[in-house]
């Protein structure tokens, strides 16, 4: 009849298997992007949900208004000095798990922009799991991008994602209100930081997520 | 299709003497030179008188830091009613890049004068909300002129 | 029984004067009907926007510096990717503009490919914009169906000039290369197929009583704050100005063409999508004329120190392979002046301000953007509506990111 019939005439009730490789799957099969769209790339991006490509097929066709829903950011398009701490804000406001997708070449590199207004690599501000040539890519890479983003989530392990309640989790002044000006506990240390020890202001706040990876 | 053009910049004259400077003509364009103080009686003429009711275009160059003077800022009016384009030029020293706002005649001119000022620091005096309108607020200096390098100053540039 | 208005007990009585205090509402950078990265900053009075302030600038990406940078030729790349719903258009007005200066020639044949590949372009564009903009009001499927033409388009400038969104296609003095074999056959098939598309748009949207209700009477502007607000395009046609630079301004020969201007004059978001709807029509009847135009002939103006000579005659000719080699080495020189050319782009006048100074690169190039100019409308249009309505007249502006910041 269906699957579950057939299923469960060759299977018995309780398989054993890795935790990591469960928690991995389900994860994988349903990645829901943030609405992120920047420039050029976000066209493609919307092209690779309509009907001819069809995200949907990977479970990837969720596209999440809030970063709060939200588990990989497709930075799709150039990203300006201006643009940048609003970027690293909507990545901190993600929950893990994150990931994300650097998607053309101004993301990756700055492209032909090569001037005062554009950051030169968007993995200046966020780590980057995937990046996707092409300005802009084709849809078909997109995808290609994100089943690749798949196989990579298979490889992680639970464990390399515990720090999820950390303290660059926001942190609420009012209560019923978003702070939206307040910066994050850890970039409020920093600035305490950058006033005694006199030493420069980063570009950006390393989340912890970033300083486990680079140790 | 420039005669046309060459008449209205006549009955200008007629006007005022002092509101032309010089005239040219070049490609099928006519621009017309006006002094600083003038610009704004100029564009209320050209808009009450003679049908040139919008203001398509506002932008500032730079001609380079040695040359006198420095900026110019262009004005290219339109007209729905006749469809003819005249462009109007003030050039301005780098000492003083100040000339009078033309907000109370387009309301379009708000956010040009504000990308001008934003790009090449010439100030409109009289404009209500002359502030950055492209870059950060914290932006320093001005980006279009010719001595500011393509990629910027620190922090900005993070090569 | 009396169920006057007196009856009502005093806990129920309608409080129509306005709150004390009013909410700041950020909308964006982030948010999904913004088009892109677009900030709004509303003053709310309960429901009602009492002011509100767009904030741009997160995509500034300093082009109009980098063409200062730039060898001519170079700069059409760049400008694929200010508005890149429309890239054929912002690579007509640039290429336009440096032929001005370098007073060239054109070809009847490459006109009327411009012709042909500038108004499918304008097609694919409002195609993004009704699907985009029905996404916001909650109708999701007309996106699904728009998205399926507008990929049938960019297929057909994939197969002319080998890039989907950034095709770079015109070049100064004509064209990258010839039309490729068959492509007249694969136009015509998609000419034949698109009216029937229109048709189920218009039952989609058009005759939907909720589509109606949420755009009629909604972020009105009436004819002089239009003109005075610089307005261009359907926006400014919506409004009961009958403008359009292909009739007024012609260039690349659209006076010879055939189609009609529409215009509304109620000026609300009903009439601006009435404005791009019939726009479809009149663009698929110049799509037809310029293909009963299309006659052998050549597609690069006679000028060889400035176009780029054709790969055989490179093998045979010393000349021809001197010109490639100065052309791509050094450039060409423009001679000194400066030109304001603008085109009807599928947004409004988009106009090209070109100043060269006698060398290789310009010495400034400033982009009148339509969508720039439209957005500085949006306070006078949204101010006393509803906040949900706001998306509404973001959606019918059709503004472009990319071409706002530059």
């Amino acid at each position: 009849m269906g699957l579950e019939n057939t299923l469960f005439e060759s299977l018995p009730d309780v398989v054993t298997v890795k935790l990591d490789a469960v928690v991995n799957w389900a994860r994988k099969s349903s990645i829901w992007p943030a609405t992120f769209g920047l420039a050029c790339c976000a066209i493609e991006m919307m092209n690779t949900v309509s009907a001819r490509n069809d995200l949907s097929r990977f479970g990837a066709e969720t596209f999440r208004a809030s970063p709060r829903q939200a588990d990989v950011m497709i930075v799709s398009g150039r990203v300006s000095r201006k643009m940048a701490p609003v970027l690293r804000r909507i990545y901190d406001q993600m929950p893990e798990p994150k990931w994300v997708i650097s998607m053309g070449a101004c993301a990756t590199s700055g492209g032909v922009f090569d001037n005062y207004a554009i950051v030169q690599g968007v993995d200046k501000i966020v780590p980057v799991d995937i990046y996707v040539p092409g300005c802009p890519p084709r849809p078909e890479m997109l995808v290609h991008a994100i089943m690749m983003l798949q196989e990579k989530i298979m490889t992680e392990s639970v464990r390399d994602r515990r720090d999820t309640y950390e303290k660059e989790s926001r942190v609420s002044i009012v209560p019923g209100t978003l702070p939206v000006t307040e910066g994050t506990a850890l970039e409020r240390e920093t600035e305490i930081q950058v006033a005694q020890d006199q030493v420069s202001r980063p570009y950006s706040v390393p989340s912890r997520h970033e300083k486990r990876r680079s140790s | 299709m420039t005669e046309k053009l060459h008449e209205f910049v006549e009955k200008l004259r007629e006007e005022n003497a002092a509101w032309v400077g010089s005239v040219l003509e070049a490609f099928g364009e006519v621009t017309v030179i006006v002094p600083r103080e003038s610009i704004v009686d100029v564009c209320w003429a050209l808009k009450s008188k003679h049908g040139f009711d919008m203001l398509a275009d506002l932008c500032g160059s730079d001609r380079g830091p040695e040359e006198e003077p420095r900026f110019e800022v262009n004005y290219h009016l339109f007209s729905t009613t006749h469809h003819g384009r005249l462009r109007l030029k003030v050039l301005l020293s780098e000492d003083e890049p100040r000339v009078p706002s033309v907000t109370k005649l387009w309301k379009t001119a708000d956010w040009h004068e504000r990308e001008t000022y934003d790009l090449l620091g010439i100030i409109f005096e009289g404009h209500h909300d002359l502030r950055r309108i492209l870059l950060p607020s914290d932006f320093d200096g001005h980006a279009l002129r010719k001595d500011y390098p393509l990629r910027g100053y620190e922090p900005y540039s993070m090569n | 029984m009396n169920t006057g208005v007196q009856n009502i007990p005093g806990q129920f009585e309608v409080m129509d004067q306005s709150l004390e205090s009013e909410m700041t509402l950020s909308m964006g950078p982030q948010h999904p009907s913004t088009h892109g990265v677009l900030r709004l900053d509303l003053r709310l009075d309960g429901e009602l926007v009492v002011k509100a302030i767009p904030d741009i600038g997160y995509l500034h990406t300093g082009m109009e510096k980098l063409f200062e940078y730039k060898k001519y030729q170079q700069g059409i790349v760049i400008t694929d990717r200010m508005d890149y719903l429309n890239p054929l258009g912002n690579n007509l007005a640039y290429v336009m503009a440096a032929e001005k200066l370098l007073g060239l020639e054109i070809p009847e044949r490459a006109q009327v490919i411009r012709v042909l590949m500038c108004e499918l372009q304008r097609i694919a564009s409002h195609m993004v914009w009704l699907g985009t903009s029905a996404l916001d009001l909650g109708a999701m499927s007309v996106f699904f169906f728009c998205f399926r033409q507008r990929e049938k388009i960019l297929n057909l400038i994939e197969a002319a000039s080998g890039g989907r969104m950034t095709p770079s296609y015109f070049r100064i003095g004509g064209l990258m290369m010839d039309l490729p074999a068959g492509f007249d056959r694969r136009c015509k098939q998609f000419a034949d197929d698109f009216p029937e598309a229109v048709e189920t748009f218009n039952t989609l949207a058009t005759g939907n009583t909720i589509w109606q209700s949420r755009t009629m009477g909604v972020g009105i502007i009436d004819k002089e704050e239009a003109i005075n607000w610089g307005l261009t395009g359907p926006c400014l046609r919506g409004s009961g100005v009958e403008l359009d630079l292909r009739r007024h301004n012609p260039y690349c020969g659209y006076e010879t063409y055939d189609f009609d201007i529409p215009t509304e004059t109620d000026g609300d978001v009903w009439s601006r999508y009435k404005v791009r709807m019939r726009e479809l029509n009149e663009s698929h009847k110049i799509v037809r004329q310029a293909l009963e135009r299309l006659k052998p002939g050549p597609i690069k103006a006679d000028a060889p120190k400035v176009v780029l000579p054709d790969r055989d005659d490179m093998r045979k000719h010393m000349d021809s392979l001197i010109h490639h080699f100065l052309i791509v080495a050094e450039g060409f020189n423009v001679p000194e002046g400066e030109v304001y050319h603008a085109i009807e782009a599928s947004k409004g006048e988009l106009g090209v301000y070109m100043k060269s100074n006698g060398g290789p690169k310009p010495e400034r190039v400033h982009f009148r953007g339509p969508s720039f100019v439209n957005l500085s409308a949006l306070p006078v249009m949204s101010e006393g509506e509803m906040v949900a309505d706001v998306v509404a007249i973001i959606g019918s502006l059709d503004i472009v990111l990319g071409e706002i910041d530059r």
